[in-house]
Order: structure tokens, then C-alpha cells, then sequence
């Protein structure tokens, strides 16, 4: 299969790139506003073409948990869900974590808290970057903005999960999730073998073959001063994953006197605000985070010496905003501007928030 | 006669399974964990099936099952095992993949990945080991607790009013279409250890053949939980646990 544009939404986009990525095993259970993955996947019966299994499990608990299973014997596995949903997954994500398995888990936010509401929400912003499950874990994290990424960071979630052995979220809205794009779908990559899995992945549970020991698929570990060297394990992990994998864009931010902090969804929103910014002679600049962690503070704190203020723009009561903050450490105002429960803002109202908190 | 004369191969009637190495075991006098370990080790090695065999170990008693027995595994999440078992064995289909679980952990946290696991008729093996209690938390009611029975979470006896009533889940899964053999057996006999280790190989043999979801649940004693001697609890178990738990198959197709 060469490279092909296709119009679809962002949803449809997550399952044809899992089939082009090679993925061997997806495990999910409906939720709005995020079912057209599963729904797509099963349209498509890659297990007819690649061999890929794609199963409805009993829950969403049941499904980050044939995640774990299938993730322990070196397959490439992945699952998908919306805010409650993922709230169920958590407990799953930290083992996922506590064992270091590659896996990816899509998020497409809806409102919460509780049940909340089946409109677009970017509130699960803390959930995702800081922690959410039990433990000293750390989740990498990719923000798409476009349909098109929806596509790409279904590759680069599995390299990057791959590479660290831990697991990667797409962190999504239910826009980018809805709407439909153009989409340059990857070329058919082949899932991996017998070989390659071995290979890549000597530490997986395939049935202990001679001369080697068995291999242990386990986050358990009573005696404490092996827990805390296994957690420290897990921490230079994450250092070097904070030293080498950090992603963002910038958009007219060369000469910006001020600055638009968003992601996903609302930097798409934040970038029309910067272009009727720049209609008015306002120098207004937007850094969207594409990994929300690692956080890209390097860069936000070098704007805080270029800027005279920055909002952070999120579809929620001011999650990443206190990120931007520390990053800018007090040397410049960074404020927050925020739509609710499934309200998205306009960049009208981007723009007059912007004059009204910082002008 | 010196011992050494004695002391040939020719002469060994019996030995420590090959795929149970010599860790120490952390199991009570009496429990029934080591030797139903021991039933699993040797039906793996009989059927030669150690390079393709994956068990998942529960959250429970037997959370160190991998400790001892020497073959690859997965710890699941308390009462995920099925779940695991499912995309292992449909990610691996030439593997040969187990659940250890106990009653705590298959028929109260993980009831609904044991039902459906079942239902769908993953072609897996689950051992079930019912002791009607929580021994590696110290002791608590489990949902096979007997009517009565006494647990440091109920500890005037299991009463129905507040506790409901102890949950027969294999008589459950034997009706699922996707279940082959649902089998409750014992190992507190000779006589019962070779009945169970023909039930596991049975088990096994269904799970590569394709023909389902195959339970052996285990009546099994607990001494420590129930506060009695080995010998006291076996008889204990005979004379509680057997009638309300009878041993036979409730499910069997060829």
C-alpha cells in the first residue's frame, strides 16, 4: 500500500494508521466521543491482511489489561477511550508502567468531572502528565492538533514507547477526534516476528526457551531496597526521555511580544487568534506543546527574556497553565483563559481575553 | 546395604518435578498451593510444552507462583488475569497460557474477566484454588466463604443477611457456551492429587486443541486462614467445603 490522501475524521485516521503501523493487537470498549476507532478497526478486518487482532473487551478496565498481557510478550499493542473511560484505565496504565511495557493508550477528552458530557474537553491534562494512576510514573504524552497527526503520532507513540520501554498516550479532544481532514496515511509497515520480537524484546514472556531464565512480567517487588532501585530505573528512564524527546511548534513567535501557550484542538483555535492578532499590528506568537510531557520548559522559559506576557489557552479551569508558570518562574505574567464542560472558544475570545488579562 | 547402594537413578520412583526450581516456598504447612504448583510443573514437562507455555500469576496467595515455578509469566493486576490470558493467547495462538487464580481474586474482584474470558471461549486454562478465604491479606471473608464460617472480616460467621451467600461460580461458567470443562476437584488425597493432575492435562490438551475455556477449581484447605492444624483442616474440608462445594465435573466435552 503506497502513500494515499484520504478525507476522514481524526478517530477513523487513529485505526487505519494502527493497521499501517503494524500493530498486532488493539483492545478497547465503546465510549464517545471516540468509537469510530473500534468501529473502523472492525470495518477493516485487518486480520485478514496484516493478522492484526482487534477484540471488544467486557470493559475498559478488562481492555488495558489484554493491553498489559499482549504488551508482556513483546507485541505491539494498543487501546483506546475517552476521559471516564481512561479514569478506569488508570490503575492498568501503572502497572503498565511499574513493569515498563511499551503500549500506546488514545485519549479523546470529553468533559468531566463524572460522567460530564460527550463534548470536547482538554481537562484530563493533569490526569495524563502528572501521574494520574498510583505511583512514580511518568506517561509520554503527544497532543495532536490535526487529523493528520492523529495518523502520525500512532507511529511515533509505539517508536517512542518502544525505544523506553513504558507506555505513550495520544492525548486527544473530541474535535480533533470529530472532524474530518485530509490524511496522507504511511505506507503498510510489517508487523513484527517471531525474530524481531526476541530480538527487540528479550525481557518478554514467550514461553522460557533453553539456556536463558524465565522471564517475570511483574511491577511486584517486596523487598524495598530493590523496589527503590528499580524506581530510580524508572526515573532515568524519564530524564533521559525529558533530554531527548521534547516537541513543540512554534508559530510567529520570532518577534512575538506576546505569546499563545496551547495544545490540540485549541491551538488550532489559538492560530486564527494569532492571524487576527497580526491584522490589528499586535505581535502575538503561539507555542503549541506537542509532547505535554516531557514539557517543552526550555523553550517557554527562553520566551519569558523575548515576551511581555503569555495565556495559556485550554479547554479547561487552568491545568497547563501552572506548567507554563513554573517554566516561566515569575518573570513574566502568564495567564489563563479557559471554556468549560464542552464550550470551545472562538478566537474572538481568545483575543479579547488576551487584552483583557495582559494589555 | 550401605544408602549409596540404594542411592542409584535405576532406583528413583520419585522426584521433584524438573519445572519447579528450588526456591524456598513462602506457603503455609498444609496449604494446597505447592503441590497443585507441582501438579502444573509436571503436566507442562509431560507435554513437553515448556518453551510454549505462558502462565499469568493472580494477585493472592500464590502472587509468587513465578518464583517457583520455572517457566515465563505475567503478574496481572488483582482479578485481571483472564483479561491477560485472552491477549496472550490471541496474540500467541501456539502458545499454551494459564491463570493460577484463587477465589478472591477470579470470583470477586475479577468476576467479570472470568465470565467473559469464559463466554468467549479464550482457549486458555484456568486454575481456580477455592479456599473459601483471603490468606495472603490475613484472613478475610472471600465470596466462597462458607454459611457460618468464621473470618476475620466476619468474624461471628458468614451470615446471609449482610454477607449474601457464597458464590458457586464454576456451576456458573459451566453454563457459558465458551467453556469445554468446568471440573471441581481436591488435592488432599493420593487419590485426589492423580484425579486433579488427570483434569489439569485435560485442561491443557483443550486449551491447544482449540476447544475452549477449561476451569479446574480445587477445593483446597486452608490451615493458617482457618486456624487449624494441616490434618484438622483437610478433614475440615471434607466435611464443610465438599458438601457445599461437591467435587466431580460439572462440564466435560470431548
Amino acid at each position: 500500500m503506497a502513500e494515499e490522501v484520504k478525507l476522514m475524521k481524526g478517530n477513523e485516521a487513529i485505526a487505519y494508521a494502527a493497521i499501517r503501523y503494524g500493530v498486532d493487537g488493539y483492545f478497547g470498549y465503546p465510549i464517545t466521543p471516540q468509537s469510530e476507532i473500534m468501529e473502523t478497526l472492525m470495518v477493516e478486518k485487518p486480520w485478514e491482511t496484516t493478522g492484526m487482532v482487534v477484540l471488544q473487551a467486557e470493559s475498559e478496565i478488562a481492555a488495558i489489561n489484554m493491553v498489559y498481557g499482549g504488551a508482556g510478550t513483546g507485541k505491539c499493542v494498543m487501546t483506546s477511550s475517552s476521559s471516564p473511560g481512561i479514569s478506569l484505565k488508570l490503575e492498568g496504565i501503572s502497572y503498565l508502567a511499574g513493569a515498563e511495557l511499551p503500549c500506546l493508550i488514545v485519549n479523546v477528552m470529553r468533559g468531566g468531572p463524572g460522567l460530564g458530557t460527550i463534548q470536547p474537553s482538554q481537562a484530563d491534562y493533569f490526569q495524563t502528565v502528572k501521574g494520574g494512576g498510583h505511583g512514580d510514573y511518568r506517561l509520554i504524552a503527544l497532543a495532536p492538533a490535526s487529523v493528520q497527526e492523529m495518523a502520525d503520532f500512532v507511529g511515533l507513540g509505539l517508536d517512542l514507547s518502544f525505544k523506553y520501554n513504558t507506555p505513550a498516550m495520544i492525548l486527544a479532544d473530541g474535535i480533533i477526534g470529530q472532524m474530518m481532514e485530509k490524511v496522507v496515511l504511511p505506507e503498510q509497515r510489517p508487523r513484527k516476528t517471531e525474530e524481531e520480537i526476541l530480538r527487540d524484546s528479550p525481557w518478554a514472556a514467550r514461553g522460557k526457551t533453553k539456556g536463558r531464565k524465565s522471564n517475570v512480567i511483574t511491577s511486584l517487588e517486596l523487598d524495598a531496597a530493590v523496589m527503590e532501585a528499580n524506581n530510580l530505573r524508572f526515573q532515568a528512564t524519564y530524564k533521559r526521555i525529558e533530554e531527548n524527546e521534547v516537541r513543540y511548534q512554534e508559530i510567529e513567535c520570532a518577534d512575538a511580544e506576546y505569546l499563545l501557550v496551547a495544545f490540540g484542538s485549541s491551538a488550532r483555535i489559538c492560530q486564527k487568534a494569532v492571524e487576527m492578532a497580526r491584522a490589528e499590528g499586535i505581535k502575538l506568537g503561539l507555542l503549541r506543546p506537542i509532547t505535554l510531557w516531557p514539557f517543552p520548559t526550555k523553550v517557554i522559559a527562553a520566551y519569558a527574556d523575548q515576551v511581555k506576557g503569555m495565556l495559556s489557552v485550554e479547554l479547561n479551569a487552568g491545568q497547563m497553565v501552572e506548567d507554563v508558570r513554573l517554566a516561566v518562574n515569575g518573570k513574566v505574567k502568564v495567564e489563563h483563559f479557559g471554556r468549560l464542560g464542552g464550550i470551545v472558544y472562538t478566537p474572538d475570545e481568545i483575543l479579547a481575553a488576551l487584552k483583557e488579562k495582559l494589555f | 546395604m550401605d544408602i549409596n547402594d540404594i542411592i542409584k537413578p535405576e532406583n528413583l520412583v520419585y522426584t521433584k518435578p524438573r519445572l519447579m526450581n528450588d526456591n524456598a516456598m513462602h506457603y503455609c504447612p498444609g496449604c494446597s498451593h505447592g503441590v497443585i504448583h507441582k501438579l502444573i510443573a509436571e503436566v507442562i514437562d509431560e507435554m513437553g510444552m515448556e518453551e510454549k507455555t505462558i502462565g499469568v500469576a493472580p494477585v493472592g496467595c500464590a502472587v509468587f507462583a513465578y518464583n517457583y515455578l520455572d517457566i515465563d509469566w505475567e503478574e496481572a493486576a488483582h482479578g485481571r488475569a483472564p483479561a491477560l490470558a485472552t491477549a496472550i493467547k490471541r496474540l500467541n495462538p501456539d502458545r499454551m497460557v494459564f491463570t493460577y487464580q484463587g477465589d478472591g481474586d477470579l470470583a470477586a474482584i475479577g468476576t467479570a474477566e472470568t465470565i467473559h474470558a469464559a463466554n468467549r471461549g479464550e482457549n486458555i486454562v484456568i486454575v481456580f484454588v477455592n479456599n473459601g478465604i483471603y490468606g495472603m491479606t490475613g484472613g478475610q471473608m472471600a465470596p466462597t466463604t462458607l454459611v457460618g464460617m468464621a473470618t476475620a472480616t466476619c468474624p461471628y460467621g458468614r451470615n446471609v443477611e449482610l454477607n449474601g451467600h457464597p458464590l458457586k461460580i464454576s456451576n456458573l461458567l459451566a453454563q457459558l457456551e465458551g467453556t469445554c470443562l468446568v471440573t471441581r476437584q481436591s488435592v488432599q488425597s493420593v487419590a485426589a492429587v492423580r484425579k486433579t493432575k488427570k483434569m489439569l492435562r485435560k485442561a491443557f490438551e483443550n486449551s491447544m486443541a482449540g476447544k475452549g475455556t477449561s476451569v479446574v477449581e480445587v477445593v483446597s484447605a486452608c490451615a493458617s486462614g482457618w486456624k487449624m492444624t494441616p490434618s484438622k483442616a483437610n478433614k475440615w474440608m471434607e466435611e464443610n467445603m465438599f458438601p457445599f462445594y461437591p467435587l466431580g465435573d460439572l462440564k466435560n466435552i470431548d
